[in-house]
Formats: C-alpha cells, structure tokens, sequence
C-alpha cells in the first residue's frame, strides 16, 4: 500500500532547539494515526510543515505522490488536507453558525458577491457537523463567547466542513470536558470512517490513544523512536519511561 | 420580531419618503444633502474595508480619479452626458482600485494605510506638476454635461444631481449590505479575526481583500465624480490626504459596524461643519473634533450603534451588537480579548 502523506528526512531546527532531524513518516489511507511523545518535541511542527505553514531546513513531503513542501496552507488545504488546531483558531466575532458556514462555502467554492451566507446549500451540512461535535446548541453564539473545550470541537467541526481527504488533529480534545470527551470523540472516529477520512492526531492522553488509533508513532528528541500498533507501543517499558510515565 | 422588523421598514420607508420628497417640498435644490449623498459614498468604501481590519488613509486617491474622469472626459466631448460620465468614473476608479489594490492587498495595518497614503500622495503631486493636463492647483473645471441628451439648466441640474445621487448612494448601502451578508462580506470579516484561519479553510485573503478593495475604489471614485459635478471644478485637493482623513472619519463618526454608519456619519459630519461654520467660524474643525472625542468615549460604535442602543431600548427587543457585560461575565465565558495568532503551539 502506498502512503498517502509521506514526509522524508524532515530536519528543523529553531535555533539551538532541534525539532526534527531527519523524520521519516508515512500516513496510509484509512490510518488513525496517533502521534505522541513529551511537550515540545516536535508534534505541532510536524503539522505545520505537513501544512505549509512552517518550510523545514531539509526533507521532502509527498501528498499521493506529489511534492508539497513550498505550497502555502491554502494551496494543500485545497488538495484535501485539513487541519484542526492545538489552539482553536476561529472567527471569534461571528457566530459558530457563520464559521462554520464560511468553511462549507469556500469548500463548495460559493462566492457569488450577493448570495447570503446563510442561505447556501450547504447549510444542512453545517448543522449535521455542529451537531456531531455536541455544539449545536452554540450555533447562535459568537465563537468569542465560548468555552475553550466547544472552541476546540468547533475548530475540527470546521475542518470537517471542507471534506478532506486527509484530518490532521492537534490534541482534539484537549480542554474539553472529560465527561463527554469520549462521547464526542466516539461520535466524530464513526464518522470519519463513514466518510474514510485518514486522520493524523496528535494525542498526549493515551486512553484516547489506545480507543481510537490503529497506529502509533513516537516522536521524541527530534525523531521517531517506535512505531507500531497502539497494544505494543504503549507498553513498551522505554515508551512507558520516556513519554507517558514522564 | 415580525412587529419590531415591518416598524423598522416603515421608519426607512419614512426616511426614504422624505429624501425623495426634499426638493419638491423645500423647492431648494438640496445641494447640501446632494454633498451627503455624495460624501458617503467613499465613507461606504471604507467602511467595506473597517470590515476586515484594513484601514486606508488614502482613499482621496480614487475620489480624485472619479472627479477628474468626467472632467477629462467632459472635456474631450465639449460637456459629455452624465450617465457616460458616470459610467467612465466608476470604470477608472474600478481600474486604478485594481492596479493599486494587487499591491496594497499584500500589507496590513499600518503598512496598508501607509503604502494607500503613499499612492494618494503621488496621484496629488501628478494633479499638481502636469499643469498643461490637469490645470495644475487651479484645478479642471467640469462643464455641466447634458442628462440623456437633454441641456439642462442650473436649478434643474441641481435637482437631477440630488436624485442620482440619492439613487446612487441608496444602491450602494443595499448592494453593501448584501455583499456583507454573503459568503465573501464573511470571509472579509473573518480576516479581521484570523487570517490564518482563513487561508487553512483554503479562501486567499488577499483576494477576497481585493475584491473590498477594488468595491471600495468604485464607491469613492463615484462619489468624487459627483461631487465634481456638483462643485464644477476637481482640483488636486480631491487626492489630498486630509479629505483621505476626513472619510476615514467620518466612517468612524458614523459607525463602522453597518453600511448605514456611511450616511449617518456624513449627515452629521456635513452638517456640523456647515452650522459650526456658521456660528463659530472657522473653529468648525474643533467642533468636529470634540464631536469624534465624545463618539470614540462614549459611543465607539459610532452614531448607527446609539442608534441600535436607543432603538433596542424603546422596543424592548435586543438590538445590540454586543453582548451586555453581564454575559460577557458568565462564569463559562473565556476571557474575551482575541487569542494571538500564534498557531506553532510551542512550549505550553
Ligand atoms: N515557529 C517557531 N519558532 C521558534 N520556535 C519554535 C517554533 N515552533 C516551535 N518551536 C519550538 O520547537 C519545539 C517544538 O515545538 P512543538 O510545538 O512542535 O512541540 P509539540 O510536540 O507540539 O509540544 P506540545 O505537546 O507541548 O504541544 C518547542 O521547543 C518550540 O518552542
Ligand atoms: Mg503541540
């Protein structure tokens, strides 16, 4: 099976801090791949190079073949990668209903000058998606105004709403309340297989880890150091020592 | 509220009664409401691009090269027919809107209002130094053109001018507030916000901002012809940065948050300057400026926000934009200020 996002020799440095050096990593059709490892190795940046956001020093990423380092965020979010944030990014002075909407219209490439917003085709879609993340009952609020655990589900409802092929999550449930994390997470993994959505999360709660990955990968001191299946990984004693006992 | 929106369409079908009904009634010409009319046009462009966060200190610039247009174009047809003039404004200012836009459209902020100075500083200086073309300071004098053929007297040229003016200014509030309210008036307010977020959604912001943008030069170009004709001369003062200030200032005095901040922010404007002028002088601009001290203290979203205030207050229903403090304070509200754009996450 060939990967579908392939990044190669990844090597970035922020001045003396080695974020990666020389990542190699391999994202199939169909993965849920969970990445952890300790606060700052690397996991978010990964991401934003993934995204174009961040150019590394060295290394290549392949998107189903095809070079994607040096394309802006836009450019490889319009090829079918979609991202969620550590730090949900909204439009915090319009509504949820409106950023969301925002997002279903640029995916559906609805921008006739004079068409409301509100009125798009897709507006059924935004409500299915906001009700999936448990955040319909916010529709109404400006996104400004809410909890940062409905800010975070928010910030993957909107990356669900431009139907990517490929969802890169960073710590999806981070700040959401532990009482329904489960049930929403629950919820959004059905859906993504429903819709065979590859999905890459970055995850430092390993019991969301061992529920919903199918693979893990262990990114510390600027590499990869396991790989594998979440049973073996996770009980792996230098894994245990290095990463979730620490 | 069904009661709440029909009484608000009966107050704007008042509002708009009146306007129409102006000159028959006072049997002026309006001239001073045909400045009004005028005037928020370009305060319209601004508000447009307030929209996503962008402020242009320049935008005299596009007033300039409406004005300028009907006079050049006038000239060359021995008068020329308002609506061509029209028509000629709009397209000019839509080009030169687009040629300065692809550049200004890649700043932010300070750089953005600077750089749209700039531009305005050089198309001034141009009015000034080619003489033998524009007339140099003396200014370009606007002959009165014909109106669908027909010569027109003053009075009655007077007359027409207030009425395409009022019809102009009316289709722009409602095409503006349609825009605001479509997918790309969003995604322009969404700028303001995380323009980040924006381009991960895959919408380029520079050219949604160019589209404002280029709206924004169509609107002050439109608004500087009719001006022009009204006064019957353009003269580089047009293109001068204080008149780029005052329609920044006016959009501010108006409120920035709804297109109709355009008209109340110049009706008020111009009429202060017109009474203060009168009564105290020439220390109108002082008067004016307590007036925008007392707007920006006390009512910061300006006289279409007071006006939302005082309107939610006496039908009971909730006008407000904002929310009250009160839900601002609710113990599940995060603090409000907007988060940094800071997506890299980094160290927590
Ligand atoms: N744009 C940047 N400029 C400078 N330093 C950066 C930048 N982005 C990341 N870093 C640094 O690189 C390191 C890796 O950061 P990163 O955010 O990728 O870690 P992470 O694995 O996501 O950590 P966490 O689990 O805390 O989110 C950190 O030391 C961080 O401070
Ligand atoms: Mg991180």
């Amino acid at each position: 099976m060939s990967a579908l996002i392939s990044a190669r020799g990844i090597a970035i440095r922020f001045g003396g801090v080695v974020a990666a050096d020389g990542v190699s990593l391999d994202v199939f059709a169909g993965d849920h791949l969970a990445i952890i490892g300790p606060n700052g190795a690397g996991k978010t940046t990964f991401l934003n190079i993934c995204t174009g956001y961040l150019k590394p020093q060295g290394g290549t990423v392949q998107f189903k073949g095809r070079d994607i380092l040096g394309s802006s965020p836009r450019a490889i979010t319009r090829l079918g990668i979609a991202r969620a944030f550590q730090i949900p990014q909204l439009f915090l002075e319009q509504s949820v209903r409106e950023n969301m909407l925002i997002a279903a219209a640029s995916q559906a490439r609805r921008f006739a000058p004079f068409a409301r917003l509100a009125d798009i085709p897709e507006r059924g879609d935004v409500e299915h998606l906001l009700a999936l993340v448990d955040c319909a009952d916010v529709a109404d609020r400006k996104a400004g105004e809410l909890p940062e655990g409905k800010r975070k589900l928010v910030d993957i409802a909107l990356a669900l709403a431009l139907k990517p092929e490929v969802l890169l999550m960073d710590e999806p449930t981070s700040g959401v309340a532990s009482s329904e994390k489960f049930t929403i997470m629950d919820t959004l993994v059905a859906a993504l297989r429903e819709r065979a959505v590859t999905a890459v999360f970055v995850e430092h709660d390993m019991e969301m880890v061992s529920r919903y990955a199918n693979r893990v990968a262990v990114w510390s001191a600027g590499t990869i150091s396991r790989q594998g299946p979440p049973a073996e990984v996770l009980n792996d004693p230098e894994v245990v020592r290095t990463v979730i006992g620490g | 509220m069904a009661t709440n929106s029909s009484l608000r369409l009966a107050l704007l079908a008042v509002a708009a009664l009146v306007a129409v009904a102006y000159p028959i009634v006072s049997g002026s010409s309006g001239s001073f409401l045909t400045i009004v009319w005028a005037k928020a046009l370009p305060v319209l462009g601004i508000i447009l691009l307030l929209q996503a966060g962008q402020v242009s200190f320049g935008h005299a610039m596009f007033f300039a090269v409406g004005a300028y247009t009907i006079g050049f174009v006038g000239r060359a047809m021995a008068g020329g027919e308002l609506v061509l003039l029209l028509v000629a404004a709009a397209f000019a200012s839509l080009l030169a809107g687009l040629l300065v836009g692809v550049f200004v459209v890649r700043y932010r902020y300070i750089f953005f209002g600077m750089l749209n100075l700039a531009f305005s500083m050089v198309l001034f200086s141009m009015l000034e130094k080619f003489i033998h073309v524009t007339g140099g300071s003396d200014g370009l004098r606007i002959a009165r053109p014909t109106i669908l053929g027909e010569a027109m007297g003053r009075a009655q040229y007077e007359t027409i001018l207030y009425y395409v003016s009022l019809a102009i200014l009316a289709l722009a509030l409602y095409g503006g507030a349609r825009f605001l309210d479509s997918p790309l008036g969003h995604a322009l307010k969404a700028i303001k916000s995380n323009e980040t977020r924006v381009e991960y959604l895959g919408i380029s912001a520079r050219l949604v901002l160019l589209v404002a943008y280029v709206a924004s030069a169509v609107l002050a170009g439109l608004g500087g012809a009719l001006v022009g004709a009204i006064q019957g001369i353009a003269t580089p003062d047009y293109a001068y940065w204080v008149r780029s200030g005052e329609f920044v200032f006016v959009a501010i005095l108006g409120g920035t948050g709804h297109v109709a901040g355009a008209l109340a922010g110049a009706f008020v404007y111009e009429f202060i300057r017109s009474s203060a002028a009168a009564y105290v002088g020439d220390t109108w601009q002082m008067t004016l400026g307590i007036v925008l001290l007392a707007v920006i203290l006390f009512a910061p979203r300006g006289i279409v926000g007071m006006a939302a205030d005082l309107w939610g207050r006496l039908t009971g229903g909730s006008a407000r934009a904002e929310p009250a403090p009160e839900e601002a304070d609710a113990p599940d509200a995060p603090a409000r200020e907007p988060r940094p754009l800071r997506i890299v996450g980094g160290g927590r």
